[in-house]
C-alpha cells in the first residue's frame, strides 16, 4: 500500500493525543523453533499479571524449524478474546516475511524490528522502532550456539519499556515460565534487561498503545485447552487410554500421561491406576477404547480430523454394538491433511453420522478451558449412560493456545456408570436381554466380563433384543427404533444451551464452540455501532433439543456463525426443522484457518442485515499470513 | 449319579457353544472342538474368558464354543486392538481370539504385527484355509506359490509366513498346528493356557468348498502329505502330579509361567524351540521344500507381558473404586496453582 498524506495525517493526529490503554493487539513475526514461544508465552503471563485481561493465539507451520510464525497478543480491557483482525503493534522478527507484515498493517501501527531489515523505507504512515538484536544478545550470551533462542527474549524487554510492563514483574513470568532452569533464567533475564535498556536509551515512545494495571485476573489460570481437558479425563476417572499422535491433539494426551503419573499412581503399590498405549494408527487407538469399555473401563482417545475419518468404521460398531467410548476431535482445517496446524469447525456432520448405516452420535462443544474440563469429565458420564460413542468437539484454537481461565471445579457428581446390571436388578427383571429396552428410554442393561452377571455375544451383525445374531426383518427394525428412541432421551442429557434472550431483538445467533468469543464482542459491535440488538443461543451439545425451536421461533432471522465452508451445523439443523423455519436461518462462515474474529463476524451480519459496510481492502494477512507457503 | 466335571467342579457341556453353522467338514469346527476339550481340561472358569475374533468364517466360530463366556466379534481385521483394550481394562481375564489368514494376513496385518509386538496376553489363533471362504473362495495372502483355486486361477505371490513374521516380531510363544491332529493341537492349545504372553497359533484348517481339491496346498490331503512335525508336544499341566520319564537329550522341557510343564520329544536331532534363530531358518527350510512344520516352533516363558510393562495395579481397573480414579481436591488445587 503507498503511503498517503492522509494516512500520516491521521496518524499523526493519534499519536501522543489518544492512548489506546490495554486495548490493542500484538503480533510477533518470527521462524519457528527459534525459541520464540517462551518470549511469547512470558509477555502473554505479563499483561495478565498486570491484572489485564489477555489471550495469545499461535499461528504456526506444520514443520519444526526454519517457517514463518505468528503469535499475537491481545490486550482487552473488556475481555474480549477473540483474536482481534487488526494488528496494532508488530514485532519483526522474521527476514522472510517482515515486508509483507508490515505492508498490511493499519496506518498508525507500531513496529519493532531487528534493524538490519531496514523496515522504515517501506511505510512512512507507521511507527517504527529499529532494535540491533544481534548486537544485544551478544554481551548477555556468550555461548554463541544460544544466542538464535534468547534473542528473542529482547523484544519482551523493548515491549516492557515501550508499552509500561514493569521489569520485575516480566521477570516474575520468565521465572514461571522456565521454572527451576536457574541458568536459563539468568540468560533470558539478561537479555530482557538488554532489551529495556536498549530502549530506555535509544527509542522515543511514539505510539499510542500503553499497558495499566487492571485488577480483572485475580486466581486466573492460563492453560490450553487440551491440558484443561486431559486434566478433566483424570477427574472422571479414565482409565484406559489409546492414541496415535496427530496435530493439534498429541498434547492432551500428552499432558494426561504427565498429570497420570503424577497423581494416579497408586499409593501403597506405587503401581499405575490406569495403562495409556500409543497405538499403531487411530483405528487401533478406537478399537482398544472400544474393547476396555466393553470390559467395563473408562475409554478414550484424542485425535482430529484425519483420525475421525479413520475411525469410522469402528464407530459404527460402537453405535451398533453399544460399548461406551468418549473421543476427543481436536478439529484442524481440512479435506485430507489440509492445514495440520490452522484451526476449523469442519468436522460436525461427517462426525455425526459417521460410519455407514443410519448412525447418529452425540457431540460435546466446548467453547472455553474450563468447558473442556468439564465437558471431558460429562463426556464420560454420557457415554456409559447411553453406551455409546460420545465425541468432545474441540479445535486447534481451543486446544493449542493459552486461555485465561477461572480455577476448575472439583467435580462434585458422582460417577454415573450408566445401566450395568446387578443381581438385584436381575432379579427384578426375571430375564434379561441384552438389548432390551426395559424403562422405555432405549437403554438397555449390559453386563461386563468378569462381573458375575450373565454373558452375551457382542457383534456389529444384525442381533436381537437378547443378542442373539438376528436377520429377521422385525428384529433389525425394532433394534433400530430403540437406538433412535435412545437418541432422543439423550435430547435432554447433553449439555444444554446457554441462551441470551434480549427483549425485542429481532435477531437471534447461534454458534458454538471458540467462535463464542467473536460473538460475544460482534454483538457488542452491533449494538454499539448500529443500535442492533441480538439475541444469542450458544449450542453446547448434540443432539439438539426443543429449545432450538423456540429459539428460532422466538427470532425473524436467525445468524448461524460457523468455522467451516459448508454450513456444517446449519445443515444439521435443517435436517430436524420445518420449512418455515429453516427459511429463517442464515450463515456466516469463516473458514481462512484463522481463528474467527468479531469485526468480519460484525460486518457480515451487518451487511445481510441491508447495511452499508466499509469495505476494507483483503489484506494478505487475512489471505493466508503472507510468507506461508512451500514446505511441509 | 454325578456326571463328569473338571477340576473346578465344570461339566463338560458348560465349555460348549451353539451349534455351528460353517460347512460339514470344515476344519474350524475341529479346532472349535479342540478349544473346548483344552479349556475344560485345563479347568479354565469360563467366566473369566472373553472370545474375540475379526470377520469371516474363523470369526464367526467364537459362537460355537465357550458359550457362558463373554464374546465379542468386532470389524474386519481389528480384533487385536479390541482384544488388548479388554486385557487393559481386566488384567483377570483370559482372552482367546480367533482370526482367520485374509483376517490376518490381509486387512489385519497392521494390527497382527502390533499385537505380536506387545506381548499382550492372549491366544490369537489364525484358522487358516489359505483362503476367503465367506465371500467364496478367493485367494488369501497365506495362500502358497502355485497354489490353485478351483476355478484354476493359480497364486503367483509369495505368501505370509505368520509364524516366521510372528516370531520376528516378537511373539513369545508361536506354533502351528493341523485342524486334523487332535492330540498336537489339544497339548497345544493346553500349553497356550499356561503361557503369560501372546500365544501365536497357526493352525492350517482346508475349506472343504471352496480349497480342498487337488491342485490346492491346503487340502486335507496335501497337509497330510506335508506336515512335518517338529517335536512330539505333550503337556503336563501344574496342578496334575505325573512325572515324566525320557532318556536324556530326547526330550525338551520347558518351565510355563504357572509351573506346567511342557515336553517336546524331539523327532530330529537339535531343533531347539527356545532358539529364535534356529526356529526361523527352520520355517524356511520346511517351507522351501513345500512342506509345513507344525509343533510348537518358538517360546520364550519368562519375558514380561504388555500389562506387566504398563506396570497397571493388580486389580481390574475396570472396578478400581472412585476415590482410586479420581485424585482429592487438593491435587486439582494444586494443578491450578501451578498454571496462576
Amino acid at each position: 500500500m503507498p503511503p498517503s498524506d492522509v494516512a500520516v495525517q491521521q496518524q499523526q493526529s493519534t499519536s501522543g493525543k489518544q492512548r489506546v490503554v490495554n486495548d490493542f493487539s500484538i503480533q510477533v513475526a518470527t521462524v519457528n523453533g527459534s525459541g520464540s514461544q517462551t518470549a511469547n508465552i512470558v509477555l502473554l503471563r505479563s499483561l495478565l499479571l498486570m491484572g489485564i485481561p489477555a489471550s495469545g493465539k499461535n499461528m504456526f507451520p506444520s514443520n519444526i524449524a526454519g517457517l514463518p510464525t505468528w503469535y499475537t497478543i491481545r490486550a482487552s480491557k473488556r475481555g474480549y478474546i477473540a483474536r482481534k483482525k487488526e494488528v496494532d503493534f508488530l514485532v519483526a522478527m522474521n527476514p522472510e516475511t517482515a515486508k509483507e507484515d508490515v505492508l498490511t498493517l493499519d496506518p498508525g501501527a507500531a513496529v519493532v524490528y531487528d534493524e538490519p531489515l531496514k523496515l522504515k523505507e517501506l511505510r512512512d504512515d507507521l511507527v517504527f522502532y529499529p532494535v540491533p538484536f544481534d548486537k544485544l544478545v551478544a554481551p548477555v550470551c556468550p555461548d554463541a550456539k544460544l544466542r538464535r533462542l534468547v534473542r528473542n527474549m529482547i523484544y519482551d524487554g523493548i515491549l516492557a519499556k515501550l508499552l509500561g510492563i514493569d521489569l520485575a514483574l516480566m521477570e516474575k513470568a520468565l521465572n514461571k515460565q522456565l521454572g527451576k532452569k536457574a541458568k536459563a533464567v539468568a540468560l533470558n533475564a539478561g537479555a530482557l534487561k538488554a532489551g529495556w535498556d536498549y530502549a530506555e536509551a535509544n527509542l522515543t515512545k511514539q505510539d499510542p498503545y500503553a499497558l495499566q494495571p487492571m485488577n480483572e485476573t485475580v486466581g486466573k489460570v492460563l492453560i490450553e485447552g487440551n491440558a484443561a481437558a486431559a486434566i478433566g479425563c483424570m477427574m472422571a476417572g479414565v482409565t484406559v487410554v489409546a492414541w496415535y499422535p496427530i496435530t493439534p491433539s498429541s498434547s492432551l494426551c500428552e499432558s494426561l500421561i504427565g498429570y497420570m503419573k503424577k497423581y494416579r499412581m497408586d499409593k501403597k503399590t506405587g503401581k499405575a491406576t490406569f495403562a495409556i498405549v500409543q497405538a499403531e494408527d487411530e483405528i487401533a487407538s478406537l478399537g482398544m477404547v472400544i474393547g476396555a469399555s466393553w470390559a467395563g473401563a473408562r475409554s478414550m482417545t484424542a485425535t482430529a480430523g484425519p483420525g475421525i475419518s479413520l475411525m469410522s468404521e469402528f464407530t459404527g460398531l460402537a453405535y451398533y454394538a453399544e460399548t461406551p467410548a468418549v473421543i476427543f476431535d481436536v478439529q484442524r482445517v481440512g479435506p485430507s491433511t489440509g492445514l495440520p496446524t490452522r484451526t476449523a469447525q469442519g468436522d460436525l456432520l461427517s462426525t455425526a453420522f459417521l460410519s455407514h448405516g443410519d448412525t447418529k452420535h452425540l457431540m460435546l462443544f466446548p467453547t472455553s478451558v474450563e468447558e473442556a474440563y468439564e465437558m471431558a469429565i460429562e463426556s464420560f458420564d454420557l457415554a456409559e449412560q447411553f453406551q455409546t460413542p460420545v465425541f468432545v468437539m474441540m479445535d486447534l484454537d481451543l486446544g493449542m493456545n493459552n486461555w485465561m481461565s477461572s480455577g476448575f471445579k472439583y467435580p462434585t457428581k458422582p460417577i454415573n456408570r450408566g445401566k450395568l446390571l446387578t443381581a438385584e436388578k436381575l432379579k427384578e427383571l426375571g430375564q434379561w436381554g441384552r438389548y432390551k429396552d426395559v424403562e422405555g428410554d432405549g437403554i438397555p442393561y449390559r453386563t461386563i466380563p468378569g462381573d458375575g452377571m450373565p454373558s452375551y455375544f457382542t457383534r456389529g451383525s444384525g442381533h436381537n433384543a437378547k443378542a442373539q445374531y438376528s436377520e429377521r426383518p422385525d428384529d433389525y427394525v425394532d433394534n433400530m427404533d430403540r437406538l433412535s428412541r435412545k437418541f432422543d432421551t439423550a435430547r435432554k442429557f447433553v449439555p444444554k444451551p446457554e441462551v441470551d434472550k434480549v427483549n425485542g431483538a429481532k435477531i437471534g445467533i447461534i454458534a458454538f464452540g471458540t467462535t463464542h468469543w467473536a460473538i460475544t464482542e460482534s454483538r457488542d459491535q452491533l449494538r454499539e455501532e448500529t443500535d442492533v440488538k441480538t439475541s444469542y443461543y450458544r449450542l453446547r451439545g448434540y443432539p439438539f433439543n426443543d429449545s432450538l425451536t423456540e429459539f428460532i421461533d422466538q427470532h425473524e432471522r436467525v445468524y448461524i456463525v460457523e468455522q467451516n465452508r459448508d454450513a456444517q451445523l446449519r445443515q444439521l439443523m435443517k435436517l430436524e426443522l420445518s420449512p418455515e423455519r429453516q427459511a429463517k436461518l442464515r450463515s456466516v462462515l469463516h473458514y481462512s484457518g484463522l481463528p474467527i474474529d468479531a469485526r468480519s463476524v460484525t460486518d457480515d451480519i451487518l451487511s445481510q442485515e441491508g447495511f452499508e459496510v466499509a469495505k476494507k481492502e483483503v489484506r494478505v494477512v487475512e489471505a493466508g499470513l503472507g510468507g506461508m507457503t512451500g514446505g511441509e | 449319579m454325578a456326571g463328569k466335571v473338571n477340576r473346578i467342579g465344570l461339566e463338560p457341556i458348560t465349555y460348549k457353544g451353539s451349534k455351528t453353522t460353517l460347512c460339514a467338514g470344515c476344519g474350524h469346527n475341529a479346532i472349535s472342538e479342540r478349544i473346548i476339550d483344552a479349556f475344560y481340561e485345563m479347568g479354565v472358569d469360563p467366566q473369566r474368558v472373553v472370545k474375540l475374533s475379526g470377520i469371516g468364517c474363523s470369526s464367526k466360530s467364537p459362537a460355537y464354543f465357550l458359550g457362558t463366556s463373554h464374546g465379542f466379534n468386532a470389524v474386519h481385521g481389528r480384533m487385536p486392538s479390541v482384544g488388548t483394550g479388554a486385557m487393559l481394562a481386566n488384567k483377570n481375564l483370559i482372552a482367546i481370539g480367533v482370526s482367520g489368514d485374509g483376517d490376518t494376513g490381509a486387512i489385519g496385518i497392521g494390527q497382527f504385527v502390533h499385537l505380536m509386538r506387545r506381548n499382550l496376553p492372549i491366544i490369537y489363533i489364525i484358522e487358516d484355509n489359505g483362503c476367503y471362504g465367506l465371500t467364496k473362495g478367493q485367494f488369501s495372502p497365506t495362500a502358497d506359490l502355485g497354489s490353485k483355486l478351483k476355478t484354476g486361477v493359480v497364486n503367483d505371490l509369495p505368501p505370509i509366513d505368520t509364524c516366521a513374521l510372528a516370531i520376528e516380531l516378537g511373539a513369545t510363544f508361536v506354533a502351528r498346528s493341523f485342524s486334523g491332529d487332535k492330540k498336537q493341537l489339544l497339548a497345544i492349545l493346553k500349553a497356550a493356557l499356561a503361557h503369560r504372553g501372546t500365544v501365536m497359533l497357526d493352525v492350517i484348517s482346508p475349506c472343504v468348498t471352496f480349497n480342498d481339491h487337488e491342485g490346492s496346498t491346503k487340502s486335507y490331503a496335501y497337509v497330510k502329505d506335508h506336515d512335518d512335525p517338529l517335536e512330539e508336544v505333550s503337556f503336563v499341566p501344574f496342578f496334575e502330579d505325573i512325572s515324566v520319564d525320557y532318556e536324556p537329550g530326547t526330550m525338551q522341557e520347558v518351565t510355563m509361567h504357572d509351573g506346567s510343564k511342557l515336553l517336546l520329544k524331539k523327532l530330529e536331532e537339535g531343533y531347539d524351540a527356545t532358539d529364535k534363530i534356529g526356529a526361523m531358518k527352520r520355517l524356511h527350510e520346511t517351507a522351501r521344500r513345500g512342506e509345513f512344520a507344525t509343533g510348537i516352533i518358538y517360546i520364550e516363558p519368562d519375558r514380561d507381558d504388555f500389562l506387566e510393562q504398563l506396570n497397571v495395579v493388580d486389580e481390574p481397573l475396570a472396578t478400581l473404586p472412585l476415590d482410586q480414579v479420581r485424585p482429592g481436591p487438593e491435587a486439582l488445587e494444586e494443578i491450578m496453582e501451578s498454571l496462576r
